[in-house]
């Protein structure tokens, strides 16, 4: 993955105005913003790692579907082994397989974050035009499935205060493998939204194209075949090494993406802190067991929250997941673990996420040969925050009616509705065993955080690598320290304002030259 | 690629001895898993190759590794190897290593019993013996199913 080309001869040059890096949240709203640029004359790229899907092709089958648009079928794993990271890979990026969740980022997170020239209000309008571009809404409540009533009831009972999700579906039919990206095409992600815009303004997008490196004002990448049974569309170009210079190049691969490339393109020597201040909102799924059967294959999966990150520094949400994944994020094995699995249709499922913060060594690195490296240890607070969630599910869990309660930090796991009172005992942080206990996270964020200087960030306010006039950043990466909500609809606000600072720059660094080549 | 393509060009680390390794992991797991035909475990044994073989080669041998560690710590403790163990004593083997002090023993399990869960459960008969329905026609297609 060094890009080192094996021959010269082979490497095909091009030349473009401006490239993206990512077609996700933060490439496909770049995309978008700057395709009125092509207008003018301007040249515009987008990169995507992955493939371009027909509608056909998203069929809703666990491994076939993993292995189309996750890196790593999903199962990226982090240094030591003890978290999967879950992004996309494929035209929409992570948008393609989140579940619509959208959510404005809290004023109290960003005004932690103490980004100079960032203030809520301003993150708050942009994220808001991107709501009403991808339709956000409620669903109607008789859309909502068991799962999702059983939680906001047993909330109510237990003394918490639900909240309905916004989502940006159009049509939604209720398929529940929203994780798996929507069958039905219902879900507003970049590729059903930005992106297709962008292309009608003349924004050209290749897919199956990695960036291997970034030299000055150059993009290195490979473009793939497409191999034998692979879903989505061959590349737009010929499978080679591409030497494409640019004028501005915006990196939004992911924070995972984006950190590695920098890194591997040399950048930490003019910033230094590239690479760190990775959070994730670590994850587990918790399981109640109910006496009937519920609604918990059908519906939107993920239609209420509870938002405890303030207190207690953690935020539960409805979940409904596939039966692998299930089977893979219950604790143990064996006859009790089958027993439960046998019990799918009574299951409610609660997500507990951990409002993690950047501390020092949970960082992206890369190998030697260039692939990203993700270490993550588990702080004492993070632990804490999650046997505090958990404890609170199994509340919720009892209150709505559970007989019992499937928490990986109690052992034995399961916790009878007779235990109810012992709740705080039996679950508890003696029982957290990393290695273990399923963890894993699909907020990836921070590697390249916005800040005052070079000496303690990576880019300014508006994604400008610091010393790199030409380099910018417009993803998830950019975030200094956790966000404590799903980031999608913040990260499409900062490429937003990533996306005008380009348009401002845009006279000084392309100066009145229109690409003269050449496809 | 469908499961019996994949089986017929795939095979699991170990060759035979690995396939009799894997089929004792798969039982220990999931004790469902005994009643397999073979043409079952055949498309489990699929399911298992094709995503290790998409893996970095490192991750390969790492869990072809653990297998045989396995296999010795099955020697050590029951002076049989694996897949000649008796299923609550295979069982009871992986609950004591899940139990490790040792994170990469641990984590060793916890990839074991992942390609375990992965092989039984991806299979769409195992989905619908378990009562899972979803489909992309969702409240239609549950109404329906309801209706008849």
């Amino acid at each position: 993955m060094d890009g080192t080309p094996q021959s010269k001869q082979l490497v095909i040059e091009r030349e473009y105005d401006i490239v993206i890096i990512g077609s996700g949240a933060g490439g496909g709203t770049v995309a978008q913003e700057l395709g009125k640029l092509v207008a003018d004359g301007r040249r515009i790229l987008v990169l995507e790692q992955g493939g371009r899907l027909a509608d056909h092709e998203f069929t809703g089958r666990e491994l076939d579907m993993s292995d189309a648009l996750y890196e790593d079928a999903g199962g990226f794993l982090t240094a030591d082994g003890t978290m999967t990271l879950a992004f996309g890979r494929v035209f929409g990026g992570s948008t393609v397989v989140y579940t619509g969740t959208s959510l404005i980022a809290p004023k109290r997170v960003i005004e932690r974050w103490d980004v100079p020239m960032l203030d809520h209000a301003d993150l708050e309008r942009r994220s808001r035009r991107y709501m009403v571009e991808n339709n956000v809404h409620y669903l109607p409540d008789e859309e909502l499935n068991d799962n999702n009533r059983l939680f906001a009831l047993g909330c109510e009972r237990a003394g918490y205060h639900a909240e309905q999700f916004p989502l940006n579906v159009r049509g939604c039919r209720g398929s529940s493998l929203c994780n798996l990206g929507c069958p039905n095409a219902a879900k507003m992600g970049t590729n059903r939204v930005q992106l297709p815009a962008a292309e009608r303004l003349g924004v050209e997008v290749v897919t199956r194209a990695e960036a291997l490196r970034i030299e000055d004002r150059v993009v290195l990448a490979r473009v793939r075949e497409r191999s034998e049974g692979e879903k989505g569309a061959r590349s737009e170009w010929m499978p080679g090494t591409y030497r494409i210079r640019a004028g501005i190049v915006v990196c939004a691969g992911g924070a995972v993406g984006t950190s590695a490339l920098l890194l591997r393109s040399g950048l930490a020597r003019v910033v230094p802190r590239l690479g760190e201040g990775f959070t994730c909102h670590p994850a587990h799924i918790l399981v109640g067991e109910h006496a009937q059967p519920i609604t918990n294959d059908v519906g939107h999966p993920k239609s209420f929250f509870l938002d405890r990150a303030e207190e207690e520094g953690f935020v539960l949400e409805t979940c409904m997941y596939f039966p692998f994944v299930t089977a893979k994020n219950l604790t143990g094995f064996g006859t009790p673990h089958s027993a439960l699995m046998r019990a799918f249709p009574r299951l409610q499922m609660i997500l507990v996420l951990a409002c993690d913060r950047a501390v020092t060594g949970n960082r992206i690195t890369v190998d030697g040969a260039g692939r990203p490296v993700v270490h993550y240890r588990f702080t004492d607070a993070v632990i804490t925050s999650l046997i505090h969630a958990t404890r609170a599910s199994a509340r919720i869990f009892f209150a709505a009616g559970a007989v019992r309660v499937h928490a990986p930090s109690a052992d034995p796991p399961l916790v009878e509705r007779s235990q109810m009172d012992e709740i705080d005992a039996l679950i508890s942080e003696r029982h957290f065993q990393t290695g273990r206990i399923s963890i894993s996270a699909a907020h990836l964020m921070g590697g390249c955080a916005m800040g005052h200087s070079a000496r303690e960030s990576v880019t300014d306010g508006w994604g400008r690598v610091h010393g790199v006039p030409w380099l910018r950043v417009a993803d998830s990466s950019l975030f200094p320290d956790s966000l404590e909500i799903n980031p999608y609809v913040t990260v499409m606000a900062l490429a937003d304002r990533t996306a005008q600072a380009v348009q401002a720059d845009a006279g000084e660094l392309l100066g009145g030259r229109v690409a003269l080549t050449t496809a | 690629m469908s499961a019996d393509s994949a089986a017929a060009t795939l095979a699991l680390p170990g060759g035979g001895r690995g396939n009799a390794r894997f089929r004792a992991l798969l039982n220990a797991v999931v004790p469902e898993a005994i009643s397999l035909d073979d043409e079952e475990w055949r498309e489990a044994q699929s399911i298992i190759a094709r995503a290790l073989a998409a893996r970095p080669a490192s991750v390969q041998r790492q869990i072809g590794l653990f297998m045989h560690v396995l296999d010795v710590a099955s020697l050590v403790r029951y002076g049989r190897p694996l897949a000649a163990l008796p299923v609550a004593h295979a069982t009871s083997l992986l609950e004591a290593l899940s139990r490790s002090r040792l994170l990469l023993v641990r984590r060793g399990i916890w990839g074991a019993r992942t390609l375990a869960f992965m092989g039984y459960y991806a299979r769409a008969e195992a989905a619908r013996a378990i009562g899972y329905r979803a489909a992309a026609a969702g409240w239609t297609a549950h109404r329906k199913a309801n209706s008849s």
